[in-house]
Formats: structure tokens, C-alpha cells, sequence
């Protein structure tokens, strides 16, 4: 259980970063928490040629406001997002859903970054990427562009990033005051993959909902959305009888797939249940 | 911007205190670099892909897996391994002692491990209740015990920290 030999570089800004990926591209890969990538290295799933090692480029670990903005730099560890009090204001569901995010050694390392380039569908923060639809930015020896959460993933372990890009940062559009918010989320045991969870942001206006967005991941092959339980949301006052109703009819949208962990059913009936949770932890959210 | 290629690196850090070096591939694992290279076996290796704990040290303060960093990554860091706690049994810190005192304990393997994930959850709760305890010491596996007794060391060891802490302030 040793990894591969690879050729290891450690730059300290982000001009060194994007010109080595500009050599190596396809045979390199960028080591951020190294949370995933280090275990499937060590069983040597993984045996990249190069290994990019971010953890010196300490311009990528920050958290700022601007507007309505809230910016996330990639190399920000899962720890910091949770107890961030900019992001506890700006987007709980963020904070919340990374203090779910494996263990607190795991917490200690990991990044938000590096969960978002890894594409785990069962992850918390591409979850919480696609709830909003938020941005994330994309950086190559020719400059950034931004990628839309719902353009992002592709598919199990898949991103549309290049292989000269990195993610750099994640922009999310901070939550107004009169927002409800909620994550729920159920795994075997504390800290392991989770098996479903889902996240909810809901606006209110008088206290009748004008906008939700319901996110779900474990239930494809990436985060999805849940656009017709959100349809059926609005107008509502997210009373327990309405999301009881909603969240009858959101096996019409869903069809994970069965695995070794859960079957299709077992699927749709946790993501039921997590959205139910998440749902009525929104409902009691200030407004 | 260092390259160290696949090429051996001298790795200098400062480790319970003392400053010490050692010189690895790229690829050694930090686990393996404080057993192997630097010779202090305090530190577990169990499952070598982050699930069981063993190997946990404090990195900068906080606890992490040692089998999930590159020791080239802990260049120039700060690290705590078991061997910097108590070392015998009349100066042992008051995590071990509450491990030892309340059979937090029976093969071992998990105990550097755990007393140091303790020493990171403590750091940030000084009273945690038995949930926080268990959420914090989640991502560490004893295969003899259960938890039970594991939980109760952690909170005989936090009530001592706490009584230290007023006696002091």
C-alpha cells in the first residue's frame, strides 16, 4: 500500500500553478487536501506522473464579501468554511454542510476546492454548489472563466474543467435575510459517505414561499435538482401538511441508480425523507 | 517554486519539540517518514487509506491523518506525534492518564491516535457532551473496547483539563 513513484512540484502562486499544468496537462494531477486523491493513490487507483502540490499557494485560502457575493478561495479546508462567520451569515447551508464533511481530521485537511474538482456524488459541497447554481472559477495559463454549477459536473468522478485548468475559487451569491435554509443528510455511521442528503433554500415573502430550490445528491450520477418539488413549494407557507405533499410525488423526479450501498428505492426513499428534513429546518428558519 | 522531482528531498521540521530532518521520495507517505526515517513508531499505521485513524498526529495544531500527506508536504511544519506527550508513566498528560484511569484502552493500536484526535476535540470543546465526543472521535476505529470507556476517559480527561484551568485562572 505505497503509491506510484511520481515527479513532485510544490509552487507557491497561482502563475507557477497554471504554467505547470500547461506542461504536464493529462499526466498530472493537483494535490489539494489530498483527502481522496491520497487513499486512491496508496491503493494505487491512482498514479499520476505528476503531482501538483497546491498547499503553498496560500493566495487560494480565503473567504471574502463583496455585494452580494460571497467568495470562497479553493484551498480553504472544509474546517474553516464551517466555522467561517462570513459563510455562517452569507450562506449557512455552506457552513452547516461542511461541518458534515467526513471527520474532523478529515475536515482539517480537506478543501473546498478539491471536493468540488473530485465529483463525488455523493459529496456535501457539490450539493451545496448546484442548490444555488453558484460559480466556479476556472484558472489556466490563459486566464479564468466561470463554469456554472449545473454545467460543472458531468457525471460520476467528472467536471467539464480541462485538463489545464484548476479550480481556483467558488463565488456564491449570499442569501437575503428573509431566507430559509436547510441540510440534512444521513450516512451509516458519523463522518462516512453519506448515503443521501439534501440541502434547501427557500425564499419567503410575508411568509408565503416565492422561490425554493431543493438539491440532492446520492440519487444520480451528480447533485441534481429537484425543479417540479420546487414548483409545487411556491406559494406555500411550508406548513408540515404542504411538505408532506411535495415531497410525496419526488420520486417522479428521481431514479438513482442501485449499487452495493442502497438499492434505486432505498435511494429515493432516503432523498424523500432528507428533503422532508431539510424542508421542514427551512420552515422554521427565521423570516 | 521547489522541485524536487522523484528525486530524494531533505525534509526539515520541527517534531515534538525538536528540530530533525530526513531525506525521502516524493511518494513516502509522512506516516511512514516519523516511523521509518525518523524512528518514532508511536505513530500507527492501520489502514493506510484515511478510514481508521491510527496514524493521526497534530499538524500545525490540528489533528490530521499522517498516511493521507506526503512527508515532503511537512517541510518546514510544526508536529506533535504521541512520542510528544507523556513518555513514562509518572509524566504522562492528562488525556493518557484519563485513557489509563478509566480503560480507555486494551491492545492499544488506536490509543496514539485517539489521544491525539482528544487533544485536537478539546482544543476547541473544552466541555463536550458525550454526542461531541463521539462526532469528534468518529474517524477513529478501536476494534477491542467499544467506545464506552473511551467516551468516559475523554470526559474524566476534559473535567481535569477544566479543573486545572480554574485552579490556574
Amino acid at each position: 500500500m505505497k503509491p506510484a513513484r511520481f515527479r513532485y512540484f510544490a509552487p507557491t502562486t497561482i502563475e507557477e500553478v497554471v504554467s505547470l499544468l500547461a506542461e504536464y496537462g493529462d499526466e498530472s494531477k493537483l494535490l489539494a487536501g489530498g483527502q481522496s486523491l491520497v487513499p486512491l493513490m496508496n491503493i494505487r487507483l491512482s498514479q499520476p506522473a505528476v503531482l501538483i502540490d497546491l498547499n503553498r499557494v496560500t493566495a487560494l485560502d480565503y473567504v471574502t464579501k463583496e455585494d452580494d457575493r460571497l467568495e470562497i478561495g479553493a484551498l480553504t479546508r472544509h474546517r474553516a468554511v464551517a466555522e467561517s462567520k462570513l459563510v455562517q451569515e452569507r450562506f449557512p447551508a455552506a457552513a452547516q454542510a461542511a461541518g458534515h464533511i467526513g471527520y474532523p481530521a478529515i475536515r482539517n485537511r480537506g478543501t473546498i476546492g478539491g471536493t468540488l474538482a473530485h465529483a463525488d456524488p455523493v459529496a456535501e459541497m457539490p450539493c451545496i454548489a448546484v442548490l444555488n447554481d453558484c460559480e466556479i472559477v476556472a484558472t489556466s495559463s490563459s486566464g479564468s472563466r466561470t463554469i456554472r454549477a449545473s454545467d460543472f459536473f458531468h457525471g460520476y468522478f467528472t467536471t467539464s474543467l480541462e485538463p489545464t485548468e484548476f479550480v481556483s475559487s467558488v463565488r456564491f451569491t449570499s442569501r437575503p435575510a428573509s431566507h430559509g435554509w436547510g441540510f440534512s443528510e444521513f450516512a451509516r455511521k458519523s463522518g462516512d459517505f453519506a448515503l443521501s442528503a439534501a440541502a434547501v433554500d427557500v425564499i419567503f415573502d410575508g411568509g408565503a414561499v416565492t422561490q425554493v430550490s431543493i438539491a440532492i445528491a446520492g440519487a444520480s450520477d451528480r447533485p441534481v435538482r429537484a425543479p417540479l418539488t420546487e414548483a409545487a413549494l411556491v406559494g406555500t407557507t411550508l406548513s408540515r401538511s404542504e411538505i408532506e405533499q411535495a415531497v410525496s410525488n419526488l420520486s417522479s423526479e428521481l431514479d438513482p441508480p442501485s449499487d452495493a450501498h442502497a438499492s434505486s428505492d432505498f435511494r429515493t426513499h432516503l432523498a424523500q425523507i432528507m428533503t422532508e428534513r431539510a424542508l421542514l429546518a427551512a420552515a422554521q428558519s427565521e423570516r | 517554486m521547489s522541485d524536487s522531482g522523484s528525486e530524494k528531498a531533505v525534509i526539515r521540521l520541527q517534531v515534538n519539540g525538536r528540530e530533525l530532518e530526513g531525506v525521502a521520495e516524493p511518494r513516502r507517505l509522512l506516516s511512514d517518514f516519523i516511523r521509518h526515517d525518523l524512528g518514532m513508531t508511536g505513530t500507527h499505521v492501520g489502514c493506510e487509506h484515511g478510514v481508521c485513524g491510527a496514524c493521526t498526529i497534530l499538524l500545525d495544531g490540528d489533528a490530521v491523518r499522517s498516511c493521507l500527506m506526503f512527508a515532503v508536504q511537512a517541510e518546514g511544519s510544526v508536529i506533535t506525534t504521541i512520542e510528544g506527550l507523556g513518555q513514562t508513566r509518572d509524566d504522562m498528560d492528562v488525556i493518557q492518564r484519563a485513557f489509563w484511569e478509566s480503560h480507555g484502552l486494551q491492545c492499544g493500536f488506536c490509543t496514539p491516535g485517539m489521544v491525539l484526535a482528544t487533544k485536537d476535540l478539546l482544543e476547541r470543546t473544552p466541555m463536550p457532551t458525550d454526542d461531541q465526543i463521539r462526532e469528534g472521535l468518529a474517524g477513529n476505529m478501536c476494534r477491542c473496547t467499544g467506545y464506552v470507556f473511551i467516551v468516559k476517559a475523554v470526559k474524566a480527561a476534559a473535567e481535569e483539563l477544566n479543573a486545572r484551568a480554574s485552579v490556574d485562572g
